[in-house]
């Protein structure tokens, strides 16, 4: 089988921090070095990307040697969490940016999809939206004339093709922007987490045009998510990154994504001891916020449809008891609107939190939000008196899951539920 | 590096961290044409969406300009016109300065006005600049039109006007103010993405710009100053001076100027283009 893409080596260099006066002055000196032959001086002093821990050097490795080759018609799924290197991947390979060092050989037309509706103008007509988009996506204009009617025909949107697109519903832009996308007509195709767009229906429609592109067409497919279920419906292998190295090679899907949720087990705790930003008397005070997942272990991340523990942990170190103690763990969007609440009260489960140091535990059967970053607050009551307070004690990351058990992502809260007709 | 590549393999695009600096990339450019166009077209149609008055609102502000020229340079300055009626000697000034500033100026934030396109997906990034120049080219027929009625008036009514032979060069004397615009604009684009003060040091400079060129005073007033080689210097100097002897029949214009102008835009152009290709490469990291 030949090869599509291959990957050399590839490395990113980002400076970190503002662009001032210093950058002029390193600007100056990687030009002076350069220029009598000599190594990129700032290359040298750049650092593994571990964000949790604090940078020494203003330079970071976004991505570090990674090296792979895609064989013509394979689909390959990329997983990573936030940070990995992921998207500065995606971009070196869609040529937005340049790799620092290293070098990717491609055979074919590539295009690649990291937003849907690129470049739509808002005044412009539907029908005028596509030919724009299409061109911009590297569509030549008689490639989209003869594609016109279908794409008008997949985005559902025929009897509002001539208005413009300001006056669409969001559904309606997103239809038709993934529209044009899902009619390109390249060898390779690059794509980001776009498919997280439209109503369910629609999304099914996507990943099913996708996998028909795949199998059917022989396309070569690179499709970086976030979302488990729609990498596990679409690629047959995968590749985890992690801290901008590849930490699985290029594997069995299944494989790769069980090895990307053990890896990210490894502890990571939320102190909150040194938090200033909180209120109350402090007789109670929160040390820690800790996710778990069904199996007990510690994880960075909860996947939304499956068994989640949240555990906050406190310290009382007068060990003073009272009858009526009250905590309240919830869940924030980061727009702040309060999506879950979980307090002993609603549940009529008293606490006595009389340990010097402890914890308590919300257990969740199944994690009803949708993937996406959120907030959590913590709260602690003792006869009443409000004695810790800390909003926004941990963000919460949440994977999106298989939550209805179809394969189909969804948004929103999740309630299991029945259908009926008549 | 390549010992697991096939040798009998053929691959037509390589991402590398820098190319070889003398590569012009038109070819490239040359295969993005359609979506070129979509843009002229998607500029047009949003600059006229909406408005009441639409395009003449270009001959509004060139005529106020004028106007405002004639009273504060040619009225109280009493700055010479070559014996041209004032307005129409400003008009024509006016007509290819905006031109060329209205180039140079939208070209120059090419980087950071399309960053969030950009962000996203890749075409050659001349494509903007080139349909910028081309948009512009609309508003330049516009004001262009608006001087000819003048020129007309003034011509029949038996003014000291005179019309040449030298308008045939009219579509050399257009290149020479777009590649100008252009060739500066990426220029300066290429450095707007790093270091901002560029943006302020424009709006700046081309003001200082205009009054280095002929457009307020014809050349021939500036004989004897001692600021003359700054304005012989000036790639636009031939341009606007060789416009004015074409359509109105006063200026200073020869040949060997003109193939300064043409020199200066090749090199402009070229020097710009090879910075501008290097620049995209990079440029979201800092924008």
């Amino acid at each position: 089988m030949s090869k599509a893409i291959e990957v050399h080596n590839i490395s990113k260099l980002y400076r970190l921090g503002a662009i001032g006066t210093g950058s002029l002055v390193h600007d100056l000196n990687r030009w002076w070095k350069t220029m009598r032959g000599q190594e990129d001086p700032y290359q040298l002093v750049g650092q593994v990307n571990d964000r949790s821990q604090k940078a020494t050097s203003p330079y970071v490795w976004a991505l570090k040697d990674i090296s792979f080759s895609v064989n013509e018609g394979e689909v390959i799924g990329i997983i990573g969490k936030n940070g990995a290197g992921k998207s500065t991947l995606l971009k070196i390979l869609s040529r937005i940016t340049s790799p620092s060092q290293g070098e990717i050989r491609i055979k074919g037309r590539i295009a690649s999809l990291l937003e849907v509706g690129t470049g739509f103008h808002p005044e412009l007509s539907g029908r005028e939206n596509i030919f724009l988009n299409g061109a911009i996506l590297g569509m030549r204009k008689k490639e989209i004339k003869a594609k016109l009617d279908e794409i008008i025909d997949f985005s559902g949107v025929e009897r509002y093709i001539d208005t413009p697109v300001k006056r669409y519903s969001s559904g309606m832009y997103v239809r038709l922007a993934f529209g044009v996308a899902a009619h390109l007509d390249p060898e390779i195709l690059v794509i980001d987490e776009v498919l997280a767009v439209g109503d369910a229906e629609f999304q099914k429609k996507c990943i099913g045009k996708m996998q028909d592109v795949s199998r059917s067409e022989g396309r070569t497919v690179l499709f970086v998510s976030h979302n488990m279920a729609a990498v596990k419906s679409l690629c047959t292998q995968s590749i985890v990154l992690k801290n901008g190295m590849v930490d699985f090679e290029k594997g069995d899907t299944e494989l790769a994504i069980q090895h990307y949720i053990r890896a990210e087990i490894s502890a990571s705790k939320i102190l909150l001891r040194n938090r200033k930003d909180r209120s109350g008397r402090g007789r109670i005070q929160f040390t820690a916020v800790e996710y778990l997942n069904g199996a007990g272990e510690i994880v960075p991340s909860l996947i939304s449809g499956e068994k989640a523990e949240i555990r906050a942990y406190y310290q009382n170190p007068e060990q003073f008891e009272s009858i009526n103690n009250k905590i309240e763990v919830s869940i924030t969007h980061p727009e702040g609107i309060i999506l879950i609440q979980f307090n002993n009260f609603l549940k009529n489960f008293p606490l006595k939190l009389n340990h010097k140091e402890g914890y308590v535990s919300v257990h969740i059967d199944r994690l009803p939000i949708s993937g996406g970053q959120y907030f959590i607050n913590l709260l602690v009551f003792s006869n009443d008196l409000l004695e810790d307070w800390v909003i926004h004690a941990g963000s919460l990351l949440v994977e999106e899951g298989d939550y209805y058990g179809y394969g189909v992502s969804s948004t929103g809260i999740k309630a299991d539920h029945t259908w009926e007709e008549n | 590096m390549a010992e697991n590549a096939d040798p009998a393999q053929e691959w037509n695009l390589k991402i590398q961290p820098t190319s070889s600096f003398f590569e012009l990339r038109l070819k490239e450019l040359w295969a993005y044409r359609d979506l070129l166009f979509l843009f002229v077209r998607r500029d047009f149609i949003s600059t006229y969406k909406q408005t009441l008055l639409g395009p003449l609102w270009f001959f509004i502000q060139p005529l106020l300009s004028s106007i405002t020229f004639t009273f504060v340079f040619g009225k109280i300055a009493g700055i010479p016109t070559d014996g041209i009626p004032q307005i129409l000697f400003y008009l024509t000034g006016l007509t290819c300065w905006n031109y060329f500033s209205e180039c140079l100026t939208r070209t120059s934030s090419t980087f950071t006005t399309n960053s969030s396109i950009f962000g996203k997906v890749y075409f050659p990034r001349m494509v903007v600049p080139v349909s910028n120049v081309i948009s512009n080219l609309f508003r330049f027929i516009i004001q262009f039109s608006l001087m000819l009625v003048f020129l007309a008036y003034y011509v029949f009514t038996g003014a000291n006007v005179h019309p040449g032979p030298l308008i045939l060069l009219t579509p050399v004397f257009l290149i020479l103010m777009a590649g100008l615009g252009l060739g500066t604009g990426i220029l300066v684009s290429s450095f707007t993405t790093k270091y901002r003060d560029f943006t302020f040091l424009l709006s700046f400079g081309v003001q200082l710009l205009m009054y280095t060129t002929p457009v307020i005073y014809p050349l021939s007033a500036m004989k004897n100053s001692s600021y003359k080689w700054l304005i012989d210097l000036n790639p636009m100097t031939p341009v606007i001076e060789g416009f004015r002897l074409a359509y109105l029949g006063a200026g200073e214009f020869t040949l060997s100027d003109l193939l300064y102008s043409t020199i200066s835009m090749f090199v402009l152009l070229i020097v710009g283009l090879l910075i501008f290709n290097r620049v995209e490469k990079t440029f979201m990291d800092t924008v």
